[in-house]
């Protein structure tokens, strides 16, 4: 046994073409990891900047034309380079093989594929920055975008490529939760995170192709002039907002369903408690995939689509809501007489149930379509959007890297720091958004690079509460570093899970566990079954 | 419960911004209760069920009927509230009653024209009477742009393509602001208006001004009135910066170079082209967005604003 202590899938081989040319889900994972903390970097400086030149009403450090490709940039790069690979193809790709007891994805060429896919859409992504940068908003309208001296083309060229590194990722998923569970994982056996990623791959691989569609009809608009979306040649600019919402609505849960799946993960476990309502969730997760192709267009309440149409879409999108709300429920109700552990995981856990229901609540006003004519395109969007994406997922995430990062690397970060850092985030995010709420339902327009003096405290108050905000990440940055070479040694088991990525070592083998795995018991057991744990290392 | 504005909206003056707001107030009011029941809780919860030690086994309850059916039936209940509630007052904001006024709204980066169906028109300044229901039918010269006045609870996209249309009656006399709310380019920010409600004779005298707007103002006066009500100001400033088009300052009898590298002289025809047709001679150094004005200044406007250009000298 002292070997397999030994080696791990970090140390197992040396040098960059062993990570380059790897076909471990756990390296791929890392890298993507790598990644994406890249540029969640550049696109949170974009935002501090952008905050900062909204400090106050007038021009501040900046032109009005760089303004509008920083919040372009900021958008796009946090949505494609961030968000939407973050929790599937950073954290899934590592931890969905462990989970099922599986030695890697069905596919694990694919696997490196997708990844060098998005390493390639990214550098289109940069490369339109260094040529000029659109301008566009990262939702590209036309015909303003048509129009823009701006570098659309290599942007949407990205966003094209990083749209198939996504699909990749979700056939693989599919395949790989159909075909490799371990013996004895039937469907309801499989843990919520499985089923979180299960439901976004469907919609990663029927929805990104309408979004790669969109954007080379874009791109064949701008170069050869089509005239699909061109109202001089006849076209129909606000069909361009049909296509994109399509996919760009089911994206929102692309984004969101697989953090729900880590939340459900880590409350069970700190809650050391069988989950409530396992299937409500795991159906749930479903139904909100299905209902998400439905909505697109609350999104254009007053686009001049038909008020039929507009009162039907408000209609379905209350009800994509109602499997939301009985989500945070559920684990509300899994605390319930539970053991609760409030380890930085729970914390952030916590602070998600916080933010997201905020999120999903001010969604009521804006699906209601009387009052989201007032709210749409001002700073009420922008803060609701912030608290589902990042209130949501980004705090998902973070509660799924601190709840992993111990199988990551086998060691764990230091708590105290986690803890400050945590609650800066907290603090930090909610004096930054809230007071967005505010000044939007006041009527202040989003994308507005200078604004009437009325709105000064409170954009003055939002800008502070990004620099919290920033400084919380900065302290992330930090003791997570740190950790990977100097923190503390961890066991296979330092939170006393029942899920089957436990069970291997921390860091796993290369080939994730030392036995063929069996499942032996249910993921949320916690009422039949004593979980293991290594008395060395456990926290 | 006071309906008409919410602590978080500004005062309403539009006849249908009371429902609006008394329905954005009801979803407050009902989601803050279900917020503060959800986290209320899961406080609770985690501090009577901290964990003490290492965990050992808990209950396996993971269902419970009657909660279940009660948590689903409530926000559903609450739900078909609001969309009956929505459902009325959005027919309410799309249906035009039958006697409104009509004006048309023409919008382009980055100013807003109204013209009235007397022949008068206005640039960034929406004149309207109170009490009164206003039909604008809106389009757009460029890209889409969205007309919002806050205080109306009004918002429509203006598109490139077709007319779109909105509604409103104002109920108090006042001025308000008017923004554009779909993000044009540049201007977006700076493509502000304004709305004037005024009473009805004040508007019957506005509109007969405003067919004959020049009466009573010597050249000049008429010229530098001009230069603000037709927007020249959103890109031209008359202190010597630059703005997104070349200073007024000094600007007659100055030297430009072109694009192509020819200079030109700044003098009558020039300027009138300039107006008139702004893409046939770019000046150096700028973008070529300037709008064209034909069919929006008449030949006495722009003799006026000639007269005010000339008076522009350079120190
Ligand atoms: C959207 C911005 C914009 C608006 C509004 C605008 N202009 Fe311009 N204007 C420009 C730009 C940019 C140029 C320089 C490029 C060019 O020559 O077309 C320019 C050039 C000119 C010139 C030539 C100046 C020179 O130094 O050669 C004149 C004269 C002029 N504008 C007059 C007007 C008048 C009068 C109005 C209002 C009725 C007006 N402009 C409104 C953007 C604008
Ligand atoms: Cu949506
Ligand atoms: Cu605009």
């Amino acid at each position: 046994m002292s070997t397999a202590t030994a080696t791990n899938y970090l140390n197992e081989a040396k040098g960059w073409k062993s990570w380059l040319l790897t076909q471990d889900h756990k390296r791929i994972g890392i890298m993507y990891l790598a990644g994406i903390f890249f540029f969640f970097l550049v696109g949170g400086l974009l935002a501090l900047i952008i905050r900062w030149e909204l400090f106050t009403p007038a021009k501040d450090i900046m032109e009005a034309d760089t303004y509008n490709r920083f919040f372009t940039l900021h958008g796009a790069i946090m949505i494609f380079l961030f968000i939407i690979p973050s929790i599937p193809a950073a954290l899934g790709n590592f931890v969905l093989p462990l989970m099922l007891g599986a030695k890697d994805v069905a596919f694990p060429r694919l696997n490196l594929a997708s990844w060098y896919l998005y390493v390639i859409g990214a550098l289109f992504a940069l490369y339109s920055i260094i040529s000029g940068a659109a301008d566009t908003g990262w939702t590209f309208y036309t015909p303003y975008s048509t129009s823009t001296s701006g570098s659309v083309v290599a942007i949407a060229v990205g966003v094209f490529i990083l749209g198939f590194s996504s699909i990749f990722t979700g056939l693989n998923f599919i395949a790989t939760i159909h075909k490799l569970r371990a013996p004895g994982m039937t469907w309801f056996k499989m843990p919520l995170f499985v089923w979180g990623l299960y439901a976004t791959a469907i919609i990663q691989v029927l929805a990104t192709p309408v979004l790669g569609i969109t954007v080379v009809l874009l791109i064949l608009e701008r170069m050869v002039h089509i005239g699909i979306f061109d109202p001089a040649m006849g076209g129909d600019p606000v069909l361009f907002q049909h296509f994109f919402w399509f996919y760009s609505h089911p994206a929102v849960y692309i984004m969101i369903l697989p953090g729900m799946g880590i939340i459900s993960e880590v409350i069970a476990t700190f809650s050391h408690k069988r989950i409530f309502g396992y299937k409500a969730i795991a159906y749930s997760s479903l139904g909100i995939a299905f209902m998400s192709f439905l909505v697109w267009g609350h999104h254009m309440f007053v686009s001049g689509q038909s008020e039929l149409a507009s009162l039907i879409f408000s209609f379905l999108t209350f009800f994509v809501g109602i499997p939301s709300g009985i989500k945070v429920f559920n684990w509300v109700a899994t605390m319930y007489k539970g053991q609760i552990s409030l380890k930085v995981p729970m914390l952030y856990a916590i602070s998600f149930l916080i933010l997201f229901s905020i999120g999903g609540l001010t969604g009521i006003f804006l699906g209601a379509v009387s009052v989201d004519v007032h709210l749409h395109d001002t700073y009420f969007i922008v803060a609701h959007f912030h608290y589902t994406m990042m209130g949501g997922t980004v705090i998902a995430f973070l509660a799924g890297l601190h709840f992993w990062w111990p199988k990551l690397w086998g060691r764990i970060y230091n708590e105290t720091w986690a803890v400050v850092s945590c609650l800066m985030i907290f603090i930090g995010f909610n004096v930054t958004f809230l007071s967005q709420f505010i000044m939007g339902a006041q009527g202040m327009p989003r994308r507005y690079y200078t604004y009437p003096e009325e709105f000064q405290r409170l954009h003055g108050f939002s800008s502070v509460g990004s620099l919290i905000l920033g400084a919380g990440f900065l302290i992330m940055t930090i003791y997570l570093l740190h950790s990977i070479f100097r923190g503390k040694k961890v066991g296979r088991n330092p939170w006393q899970s029942l899920t089957m990525e436990w069970e291997a070592e921390s860091p796993p083998i290369t080939h994730n566990f030392d036995k063929d795995m069996v499942l032996e018991h249910g993921p949320y057991d916690y009422d039949i079954v004593d979980a293991k744990y290594t008395e060395e290392g456990t926290l | 419960m006071d309906t008409t504005g919410s602590f978080l909206m500004p005062p309403a003056q539009s006849t249908y911004a009371g429902d609006v707001d008394a329905l954005f107030n009801f979803i407050l009011i009902a989601g803050l209760i279900i917020f503060v029941i959800v986290i209320a809780t899961t406080v609770f919860f985690s501090m009577k069920y901290r964990r003490k030690g290492m965990a050992t086994k808990t209950s396996g309850t993971d269902h419970n009927l009657g909660l279940e059916i009660l948590w689903t039936a409530i926000p559903t209940a609450l739900i078909v509230i609001v969309f009956i509630w929505t459902f009325r007052s959005y027919i309410k904001m799309s249906v035009v009653p039958g006697d409104a006024i009509e004006i048309k709204v023409t919008a382009q980066k980055w100013f807003w024209t109204f013209d009235y169906a007397e022949g008068a028109n206005s640039v960034n300044e929406l004149v309207i009477p109170v009490n009164q229901p206003i039909k604008l039918l809106m389009s757009s010269q460029d890209v889409i742009h969205s007309f919002f006045i806050p205080n109306f609870r009004a918002k429509m996209d203006v598109l490139p393509n077709r007319y779109s249309i909105t509604w409103f009656e104002a109920t108090s006399t006042g001025t308000y602001d008017l923004f554009c709310t779909e993000y044009c380019g540049k201007g977006h920010s700076e493509m502000l208006g304004s709305v004037r409600v005024v009473s009805e004779e004040e508007y019957k005298k506005w509109i007969d001004e405003g067919s004959d707007p020049g009466k009573g103002l010597t050249l000049e006066e008429f010229g530098r009135k001009l230069y603000v009500k037709k927007a020249c100001n959103t890109c031209h400033t008359t202190d010597g910066s630059k703005g997104v088009g070349p200073t007024f300052k000094g600007v007659f009898g100055r030297e430009e170079i072109m694009e192509d590298g020819t200079p030109i002289t700044v003098e009558e025809n020039y300027i009138r082209e300039s107006i008139l047709e702004p893409k046939a001679h770019i000046v150096a150094g700028f973008q070529p967005v300037m709008p064209t004005y034909q069919g929006l200044l008449k030949d006495r406007e722009i003799d006026a604003i000639i007269a005010y250009l000339k008076t522009m000298k350079a120190e």
